[in-house]
């Protein structure tokens, strides 16, 4: 029998709520399969189970909120791996909740081997022991992650949830006017009748949003009903901040009065950001490179490119820089990694986060699961797809929290150069500023060309200056060759 | 098919040009006659074969009696035997009687027989509305024959379609309709000689524009491009598409054209519901959805039998008012 | 463009039989040899159509052949009488229940059987099925499913050997059935009007599915009918194939001759119901037995008892033979090969098109 535990789903995490169960006992279900949404203070993530077997007991009910490593299910699994000699009997009932997690048998992902990196320790068929004490840094802010969270937790029966999810209600948004601060079905109602209409924005216009990096809650329509049409878009592209205000990070999105916004969840989540910045900043003593990277080859490959491929094929200069970045990181492999315990554990593949804003304000960083491996246009494929799913809150477990290195694009924003802060456990942070036309000196003359800001902020106790800059150049040596990419 | 004989008359109309494109037929290919109600002594309902029973014989040019299915189906088997009939159903109102030949013979004996039996026959009708000519003379069926896979659905708007496409048509091993809008017949224009063999492949853009696409075809031509003047003097560039042949439909120019306008009305006589613009609007949508910054208009008749009365007629038919109406819902 | 002329009369009005046959007419100058091997041949034609209707009773059971299959038995004597009156340039217009006429036509029971186990092999490639039999190679132009469907369609056929003044013979057959479509009636008008070379054969069984005659017609005398149109038009007895095939002779010459349109109405018996479907509960079981005694084989079988011709031995020659051609027909189907799947949008047009 093998648990289903509350799974760590960033270095900051230590509690999470179980909002949704997506098996039921009885059902089948493979490694990989999502099982359950769990929320945090960051986002709701679908979180896959590790086990193939059949979902014999679901232990905690929805709506609870449990440390990381507590059980949530039992699974049963075919018996195949042999026992350690050390144990016992399996481990059947539930157990006092443990921030722990067991071993993966043979043939273990590298997932696993990152969790089993974490500090935490259990061994299977162990007879129980109290558990070590994780050592999670003393200063994180978890009382005030609680106390705003309980403000706002909702409590909701599934009829309601059901309702909620099919309207397209944040539950999160709401305050239950039934007992206990229970979310009813007028609560739900009313938030729909209250909120703003769904965009309407033209095929055409969600393209070119897509393709320009628009941000569509930013942009007025002047089609019919308010709808947003191409030429809207393509003026929110072309004039940055003028009429119409672009989301920067950390700027509450501008609603009309009247409204239920995310506000509250939105300051949970800063909250959590602040704390993760702020630990990070505080513990990893950073160091910091730049280098402008001549962009004519690549962004002529891109022209050409584009122009020959149908819109559903076009590439954006991201796709480049992001694949150029996972390539050197396969390269330097010293930046693509964690720093855990004193010391660096090289990553097993290029798992390339990606710093996604987030239209309630906030940010999160996904990964890109080897991204070296993908080809443009599959990487241009499972980036809008990222994206898409990390604004939408349907991001899974493994995304959040396996990368081993992230690139932070402040391109379509209008900042040249960005230099970030690491997110632990990683030990690099790579960041891209726009692409802009710059006066350079080619073969001794004057000449324009387009050109990038390509950073890194690194960690000073994993790497030291030549390493990073190693990795810079042989990000510029990467974006001379576009057609290698 | 050009005759080297005879010079083209450089001024005529839509029925002259579709008599003199009969008329080269039969003269250049034995196996070619004209066979339906009216066609001979009376010169044609609508006088297209005027001229033609003097000129060729009552073996070449046959009035037939008011039997639709069994004049229909004769041409089948004269066209199965060898023989190019070109068959004519006074107007499309009366086809029903011939819809079971048309369907499961003509359509249908290519592929039942595994191949063996083609059907080189070629049917003209005559179509559409707006002659007050009230509910069982008023029909646009041209959508429900686009229906059938195995016949070509032709809808000649202009004087260089009336004459060259029956050509191309006698020429096709499969069975082919040409519909023929009652409106068009007194239609004049100067017609040049043609320059090549026509296709019947392709949609025709008969007037380039930038801001929206106009896709009709048959009668619904000469409204559509007066729509589209209309809108030029409002600053909205129409681009107008004539399908010239309903099936296979040249999806292909459609799809060109609305990468270009990014927006869409299709204007066709037929019922809105379940009309051929149905279907252009359908492939506008699986094929050019990420194009379209605007929903696919379409202006159609409304769901009425069509009524005596001018002004009811009028109102239940697309006019060009109703098409610039549409575009300008599209663009503005 | 020649215009119809008068055609000559025929010399010598021999039937060429069509497709592959081993030889089995007795090539004799003896007349009544002649008449003997002639009835053998009858015999043997008929006995090739019950048998393989019968193999289709079981296959059908069996569920090797689908879709809608409607049997000929007990009508045989129609198909092949008529047949001996065609030559091979006449055309052929059937209906659904036409596999009697293909095979007298000549079309092998190989290839009516492999179409009925929709196989490339068969008649229509597999494409068209039971109802839907065609040949071009021997102008069987079907295999209709809708009634009187084909009955334009033959008068077009035959239009066009009149505007080419050729002498061939357009037989178009039909049921009672279809005496009542718009379509009979437009054809029999038009084919007079035109003097169009066609001879049209109603199989009068009694029944249009499960309606009969005298619910189905006000006026029963269907021969008497289509005179009315102008055409001359005779009943005869569609059990007795000699009958048959004497009137059908008359009459194809006359056609050919440039006498116009000609009807014939077969009064015959399905011994079956309408289809393998039909429970046939609209049918006196009595009735049905009392045809069966008229059974046209057996008919024939007497008149050459009688007639003290070698019956029974030219019977077994015909039986072994007739058994082995529908064995072989089985085994082949059930051996032939299936079209492929991505083929499916061959033969919508001549010319493989981009259909939208």
């Amino acid at each position: 029998m093998a648990e289903f535990t509350m799974p760590s789903l960033g270095a900051d995490m230590d509690e999470g709520t179980l909002l949704e169960w997506l098996v039921g006992p009885g059902d089948l279900v493979h490694r990989g399969d999502p099982v359950a949404v769990v929320e945090t203070a960051k986002s709701t993530i679908e979180v896959e189970c590790f086990e193939t077997g059949t979902m014999t007991e679901l232990l905690v009910e929805p709506g609870t909120t449990v440390p990381v490593g507590t059980p949530l299910a039992l699974i049963g699994v075919p018996a195949k791996k042999p026992e350690p000699p050390e144990g016992g009997e399996k481990p059947h009932t539930t157990r006092e909740p443990r921030k722990a997690r067991q071993p993966e048998g043979p043939g273990e992902t590298e997932r696993a081997a990152k969790r089993r990196a974490a500090p935490r320790t259990q061994r299977k068929g162990e007879p129980a022991k109290p558990p070590s004490p994780p050592p999670e840094p003393a200063t994180v802010p978890v009382p005030v992650l609680t106390t705003v969270r309980q403000g706002v937790h909702t409590e909701a029966g599934p009829l309601v949830r059901h309702l909620a999810e099919q309207r397209g209600v944040d539950l999160e948004t709401l305050h239950g006017s039934g007992p206990g601060g229970r979310v009813t079905r007028t609560d739900v109602e009313e938030a729909v009748a209250a909120r703003p209409p769904r965009l309407r924005v033209t095929p055409l216009a969600r393209r070119l949003a897509a393709e320009t990096g628009v941000d569509l809650a930013t942009v007025k329509g002047t089609g019919k009903d308010s709808a947003i049409r191409a030429a809207d878009v393509r003026r929110a592209a072309h004039g940055p901040a003028t009429e119409i205000p672009s989301a920067k990070i950390g700027t509450p999105t501008v609603r009309p009065s009247g409204e239920r916004p995310s506000v509250d969840r939105g300051a949970a989540m800063r909250q959590a950001i602040a704390g993760l910045m702020s630990r990070a900043n505080r513990d990893i003593p950073h160091y910091y490179l730049s280098t402008t990277v001549d962009m004519a080859a690549a962004m002529d490959w891109l022209h050409e490119h584009n122009r020959r491929s149908p819109v559903g094929e076009r590439l954006l200069p991201a796709a480049l820089l992001l694949k150029a970045a996972a390539l050197a990181a396969r390269d330097v492999p010293e930046l693509n990694g964690s720093w855990t315990d004193d010391h660096f554990t090289a990553g097993e593949g290029v798992h390339l986060g990606v710093a996604v804003s987030l239209r309630g304000g906030g940010l999160v960083a996904p990964a890109l699961h080897h991204a070296d491996t993908l080809a443009l246009p599959q990487l241009m494929t499972a980036l809008k797809d990222l994206v898409t799913r990390a604004r939408t809150g349907r991001l899974r477990g493994s995304e959040v929290s396996d990368a081993t290195i992230t690139v932070t694009n402040l391109g379509d924003q209008g900042v040249e150069a960005v230099f970030g802060v690491i997110y632990p456990p990683q030990v690099a942070l790579v960041g891209f500023g726009r692409v802009v036309d710059r006066p350079c000196a080619v073969a001794g003359l004057l000449g324009v060309r387009p050109v990038v800001t390509s950073t890194l902020s690194a960690d000073h106790r994993a790497t030291d200056g030549a390493v990073g800059a190693r990795y810079l150049t042989a990000v510029t040596r990467l974006l001379q060759n576009p057609e290698q990419l | 098919m050009g005759d080297g004989e005879r010079p083209e008359a450089a001024k005529t109309t839509y029925r002259e040009a579709m008599r003199e494109a009969l008329r080269d037929a039969l003269r250049s290919d034995d196996r070619v006659f004209l066979m339906g109600e009216d066609v001979g002594r009376y010169g044609g309902c609508f006088g297209v074969s005027l001229g033609l029973l003097e000129e060729f014989g009552a073996e070449r040019v046959r009035d037939t009696p008011l039997s639709e299915s069994a004049f229909v189906g004769a041409g089948i088997g004269a066209a199965l035997a060898g023989l190019r009939p070109v068959v004519e159903i006074m107007t499309v109102n009366f086809s029903l009687l011939a819809l079971d030949q048309i369907l499961n013979n003509a359509a249908t004996l290519l592929h039942m027989s595994g191949g063996q039996l083609a059907v080189p026959l070629v049917i003209r009708m005559t179509t559409g509305a707006g002659r007050q000519l009230a509910a069982q003379h008023s029909h646009s069926l041209e959508g429900w024959y686009a229906h059938i896979p195995g016949i070509r659905v032709l809808a000649p708007a202009t004087l260089e379609d009336a004459r060259h496409m029956l050509a191309p048509a006698l020429a096709d091993p499969d069975p082919v309709l040409i519909f023929e809008h009652g409106s068009l017949y007194n239609v004049s224009g100067e017609l040049l000689p043609a320059s090549a063999p026509l296709d019947l492949d392709h949609a025709a853009i008969r007037r380039p524009g930038t801001d929206i696409s106009l896709i009709t075809y048959g009668g619904s031509l000469p409204k559509t491009l007066a729509a589209a003047d209309e809108l030029a003097a409002a600053g909205i560039s129409a681009e107008v598409i004539d399908l010239r042949t309903l099936r296979p439909f040249d999806a292909r120019t459609v799809a060109a054209s609305v990468a270009r306008t990014h927006r869409a009305a299709v204007v066709d006589e037929a019922w809105r519901t379940g009309s051929f613009a149905a279907e252009v609007s359908a492939r506008i949508a699986e094929e050019s959805f990420y194009e379209l910054d605007a929903p696919v208009e379409r202006v159609c008749s409304a769901e009425v039998p069509m009524p005596y009365a001018r002004q009811l007629e009028e109102a239940a038919l697309p006019q060009t008012a109703d098409i610039v109406a549409a575009a300008h819902r599209a663009v503005d | 463009m020649s215009l119809a002329r008068p055609t000559r009369m025929r010399k010598d009005p021999a039937p060429q039989k069509p497709g592959k046959r081993s030889a089995t007419s007795k090539k004799t100058t003896n007349k009544k040899k002649t008449r003997i091997g002639h009835r053998a041949d009858l015999l043997e034609s008929m006995m090739r159509i019950r048998r393989f209707e019968e193999r289709c009773v079981e296959l059908y059971s069996a569920t090797k052949i689908r879709g809608f299959v409607h049997l000929y038995i007990g009508e045989e004597a129609v198909a092949v009488g008529v047949n001996e009156a065609l030559t091979h340039e006449d055309a052929v217009v059937a209906t659904y229940r036409e596999h009697g006429h293909a095979l007298a036509r000549g079309i092998t029971a190989e290839a009516v059987m492999a179409e009925m186990y929709g196989r490339t092999t068969g008649c229509s490639g597999g494409r068209g099925g039971s109802m839907h039999l065609f040949d071009a190679s021997r102008r069987f132009y079907g295999g209709n499913a809708i009634v009187a469907g084909g009955l334009p369609l033959a008068a077009g056929l035959a239009l066009a050997d009149r505007m080419r003044g050729q002498d061939r013979v357009t037989c178009c057959f039909f049921g009672d059935g279809a005496f009542a479509e718009g379509e009979f009636h437009e054809t029999a008008n038009l084919a007079a009007l035109w003097r169009l070379p066609l001879l049209l054969v109603c199989e009068n069984n009694l029944y249009a599915m499960g309606t009969a005659l005298e619910r189905h017609e006000a006026q029963t005398d269907l021969a008497m009918r289509a005179a009315s149109y102008g055409m001359v038009a005779w009943a005869v007895d569609g059990m007795d194939v000699e009958a048959v095939e004497q009137t059908a002779r008359r009459a194809a010459e006359a056609v050919r001759a440039g006498a116009g349109p000609h009807f014939l109405e077969l009064r015959t018996y399905r011994f079956r119901a309408h289809s393998m479907y039909d429970p046939d509960r609209y049918r006196d079981k009595a009735e049905v037995e009392r045809w069966k005694d008229r059974d046209p084989i057996n008919r024939l079988i007497d008149r050459m008892r009688e007639d003290g011709d070698p019956v029974d031995e030219t019977l077994a020659g015909i039986e072994r033979r007739v058994a082995a051609e529908v064995d072989h027909a089985v085994e082949a189907a059930e051996q032939a090969p299936e079209e492929p799947v991505e083929h499916l949008l061959h033969h919508v047009t001549s010319t493989p098109s981009e259909v939208s």
